[in-house]
């Protein structure tokens, strides 16, 4: 049976996950059968009371019975599967007081996380396996949703209040995080990544940072393009995006919106980076979100190497 | 009167062909465009309803092969077949489409108009002018929305959620106003249907010999008079907010976003009832005149239409399950829901026992009054997961909603709408269409529907959000696989249409009543004549009366 709940269902990467699909699979079965029995029923009439010309047929206007039977007994399961339903949302929505705090904010198209020491961190983070946490949301422009299918939660992310999703992580391994409420151009591609792991791995990463700094810059640039989810809106082989390709601009004059025109070097991507609604390239929409804080200062260097790299 | 019982397929020499019917009894554009005859009005609504469903359609298969690849590239062109913006256009646009120009008006506006005053042996509806200005109305809104998309497009899904779409560009004020306009003709059509259900009725005809078509048509009608001004004013609000910055439903301004969710299901979900009960009321007529035998539960299925009209007002918030409304709400809601589970139920399992020892033919509508038994109960069933909290949780905003939903809205609503189109085929049009081709499109629709829409619910179950332009390379042979099916299931429907349309070039060759029907619209000629019935019919039988004349009458 396991393989056919692994056909529909995720890994189970929480006890959460596991209460879920216990119910998920009972409604399953329950249609399966309901679903086989109304289908049989279906082909059957129709063969064995097939159209001859001149069958007189049964004027069969109700059954009391019959009638009562098929209400009340539906009535009963279904009763049952609200209560079902009820338990698991209970522990859903309840999270444990000693929950490890996670702040998310969503806006377009990124997941940023601030731990409790303050550290932030964008579409990615690691946890401890075994430790609830719980995640206190909210969005800075549009509704956005988080859903991470493995741990079967999954809430809405609504600008001016916070929600919450939590769950102890069971299995290690990444995990990931969609989202789950239309938000534009980018929804699909806002996603994130949970590396679940031991004790030990998850302190070392908190010590020395999401990312081997102590490397060339470039490289150091290379991956966050995708871990800050730059390659979200900006292309690196010229096509164009939300935002201008990197590809080539090294160099050369930008003509803002505004009508002056910018050189495109490290203090202006600096300044694009860390502040972009101060100047917006002609053509383009403010749409950016500031990276002032989510960013150290290597892995800032390291995207202007980066930027000067893609010639 | 009425309760002939023939074989089906009897050829126009036994019922010799009129001179004079509704079509031919004035010619002419205009005659049709100042028309109060409710059969015309009816045939145009048709018309513009097949319209929106094919626009709809290509749309929707658009979106499929769209998603066929992860990087939207087919025959190794260099190009997407749709950017990541044009691709939410078109969902959006083929959402909204089909919602409120298509699956809405299809069975009330379109075949209502043209079989409710028949089956009450009325001569039109209680008000024709009106009848005429909602159809106007409804070709003014839907002019609109075409505009809104010449002008810059929409990409906000059919659901118009804010912030985003008061944030975002394009003409969703336009697209709002279309909504909003053709809400109101929706809504003249609802009370146009309640007047004449109350006042028209053929002597003899009480509430319970009313066929039960007439039962879910009148259901419908009440929901639509009740919640359709709740979207007008939602969309008010929203194009107020939109143009003029009030505060109502953005965060930044003062207001609350999750508000504009509940305005928008309060009328949402009971529209969702605006259009499966039509469906549900095409089958209680299907059933027993192909079963030739009268319909299982007359009374439960009645009842159990106002049921859902009723209970269908106190569920939207099962949308809202992870919005961020109150979790006490939310396990209100869950409860709610699962009580509409009850009376829908009840109707799949009265219209099984209505074939129990009957004498079934397998005509075209037949076929696809079984298909709808099948799919309805798939779409049923799958709303179990949905509506049980803890599942729901998981599965909401995916394509098991997608999919659930298609089975619900198209599998239901749609396989009905084409049944009875079929079924009323020769009583509108005069002609019998090709019964061969009907049914192998029938059985292209259903592989098709299956292939397109049953692969979803496991994409949606595994994780794959909705409204997605890229997924995971994880999904992609059964994307791929749903698409496919869209091609099956596009044929299909092109097979259905082109069946149909065929037909027309024919002379009239068909039958009064074709296939043995017991209600009144099968007493009068095919096509009628444009007072439906010479002199007063009176009910002298109940609806699905197969007993012969002359047998103890009354149930």
């Amino acid at each position: 049976m396991e393989w056919i709940r692994s056909l529909m269902l995720p890994l189970q990467g929480s006890e959460f996950a596991k209460e879920v699909d216990s119910l998920y699979m009972f409604i399953f079965w329950l249609s399966v059968v309901l679903f086989i029995g109304i289908t049989i029923a279906t082909l059957y009439f129709a063969w064995a009371f097939r159209f001859k010309p001149g069958r007189r047929t049964e004027h069969i206007a109700h059954n009391a019975t019959l009638e009562l039977a098929w209400t009340i007994i539906p009535l009963f399961i279904v009763i049952g599967i609200f209560f079902w339903g009820v338990n698991g949302y209970t522990k859903y929505a309840v999270a444990p007081g000693d929950a490890f705090q996670v702040q998310v904010v969503g806006k377009k198209w990124l997941w940023q996380f601030e731990y409790p020491d303050g550290s932030r961190y964008v579409n990615e983070i690691h946890l401890p396996v075994g430790k609830p946490v719980q995640f206190i949301m909210t969005s800075e422009d549009v509704l956005h949703d988080f859903f991470i299918p493995t741990m079967r939660v999954k809430h809405d992310v609504v600008p001016g209040r916070y929600t919450s999703v939590w769950f102890t992580p069971a299995v290690a391994g990444n995990h990931h995080v969609a989202c789950a409420e239309y938000c534009g151009k980018g929804h699909s591609d806002m996603a994130a990544k949970i590396v679940v792991e031991s004790q030990a791995a998850y302190e070392l990463w908190v010590k020395e940072g999401p990312a081997d700094l102590n490397r060339p810059p470039v490289e150091v640039g290379r991956d966050q393009y995708e871990a800050k989810g730059c390659n979200t809106c900006h292309s690196i082989d010229g096509t164009r995006g939300q935002g201008p390709s990197w590809k080539g601009i090294w160099g050369q004059k930008h003509k803002m919106k505004d009508g002056s025109e910018i050189l495109v070097d490290e203090n202006y991507v600096r300044e694009s980076i860390l502040n972009p609604q101060a100047h917006i390239l002609e053509g383009y929409e403010a749409i950016m979100p500031a990276f002032q804080g989510l960013l150290r200062e290597k892995e800032l260097a390291g995207l202007i190497a980066y930027i000067k790299s893609l010639q | 009167m009425g309760h002939v019982v023939s074989a089906p397929g009897k050829t126009a020499a036994e019922s010799p062909r009129p001179q004079k019917n509704y079509l031919n009894e004035q010619s002419g554009l205009w005659s049709w465009l100042t028309t109060v005859d409710h059969k015309r009005i009816g045939i145009m609504y048709l018309i513009g309803i097949a319209i929106a469903f094919l626009l709809g359609g290509l749309m929707a298969l658009l979106v499929r092969l769209t998603l066929l690849t992860p990087d939207h590239k087919i025959f190794g062109s260099s190009t997407p077949i749709l950017s990541a913006e044009a691709y939410n256009q078109v969902f959006t646009l083929h959402g909204a489409i089909m919602v409120f120009l298509f699956i809405i008006p299809s069975v009330p506006a379109a075949l209502g108009n043209f079989v409710l005053p028949l089956m009450l042996g009325a001569k039109d509806v209680a008000f024709p002018r009106l009848n005429l200005v909602s159809w106007y109305i409804y070709v003014i809104g839907a002019i609109m929305a075409v505009a809104s998309i010449l002008l810059g497009g929409i990409d906000t899904g059919w659901t118009f959620y804010t912030p985003y779409s008061t944030t975002t560009g394009g003409a969703v004020t336009l697209m709002t106003m279309a909504a909003f306009v053709l809400g109101f003709s929706s809504i003249f059509t609802g009370i146009n249907f309640i007047a004449t259900v109350h006042k028209l009725r053929a002597p003899g005809m009480g509430w319970f010999q009313m066929p039960l078509f007439v039962w879910g048509i009148y259901s419908t009608a009440i929901i639509q008079v009740l919640a359709t001004p709740v979207l007008g004013i939602t969309l008010v609000l929203l194009a107020l907010e939109r143009v003029f910055n009030v505060g109502i439903f953005d965060a930044r301004l003062g207001g609350d976003p999750v508000l504009f969710q509940h305005f928008f299901w309060f009328y949402s979900h009971p529209a969702v009832y605006i259009m499966i009960l039509p469906g549900m009321a095409i089958i209680s007529e299907l059933m027993p005149t192909f079963s030739r035998k009268t319909i299982f539960g007359y009374r439960a299925i009645a009842f159990s239409s106002i049921a859902i009209a009723l209970i269908s007002f106190i569920v939207w918030g099962h949308h809202m399950f992870v919005s961020g409304q109150s979790q006490m709400a939310s396990v209100i809601f869950s409860f709610l829901t699962f009580l509409v589970a009850i009376p829908s139920g009840i109707k799949v399992l009265n219209w099984v026992a209505t074939m129990y020892k009957g004498n079934v033919s397998l005509e075209a509508p037949m076929l696809y009054a079984i298909s709808f038994l099948l799919l309805f109960s798939i779409g049923g069933l799958t709303g179990l997961f949905l509506g049980a909290l803890s599942t729901d949780v998981h599965l909401t905003d995916t394509y098991f909603i997608v999919a659930h939903f298609h089975y619900v809205m198209m599998g239901g609503t749609v396989i009905a709408f084409i049944g009875g189109l079929h079924y009323w085929w020769p009583k509108m049009t005069g002609r019998m269409y090709n019964e061969f081709w009907a049914k192998v499109a029938c059985a292209l629709t259903f592989i098709g529907f299956n292939m397109t829409f049953l692969t979803q619910f496991f994409l949606g179950s595994q994780g794959m959000p909705r409204r997605y332009y890229n997924y995971l390379d994880q999904f992609q042979p059964l994307h791929a696989f749903s698409t496919f099916g869209s091609w099956v299931l596009g044929l299909g429907l092109f097979i259905t249409a082109g069946c149909l349309l065929a037909s027309l070039r024919k002379p009239y060759d068909a039958p009064d009543n074709p296939w043995g029907g017991t209600t009144l619209e099968w007493a009068t000629q095919s096509p009628p004549i444009t007072h439906n019935f010479e002199g007063q019919p009176v009910l002298e039988r109940e609806p699905y009366d197969y007993r012969p004349v002359g047998a103890k009458v009354g149930h």
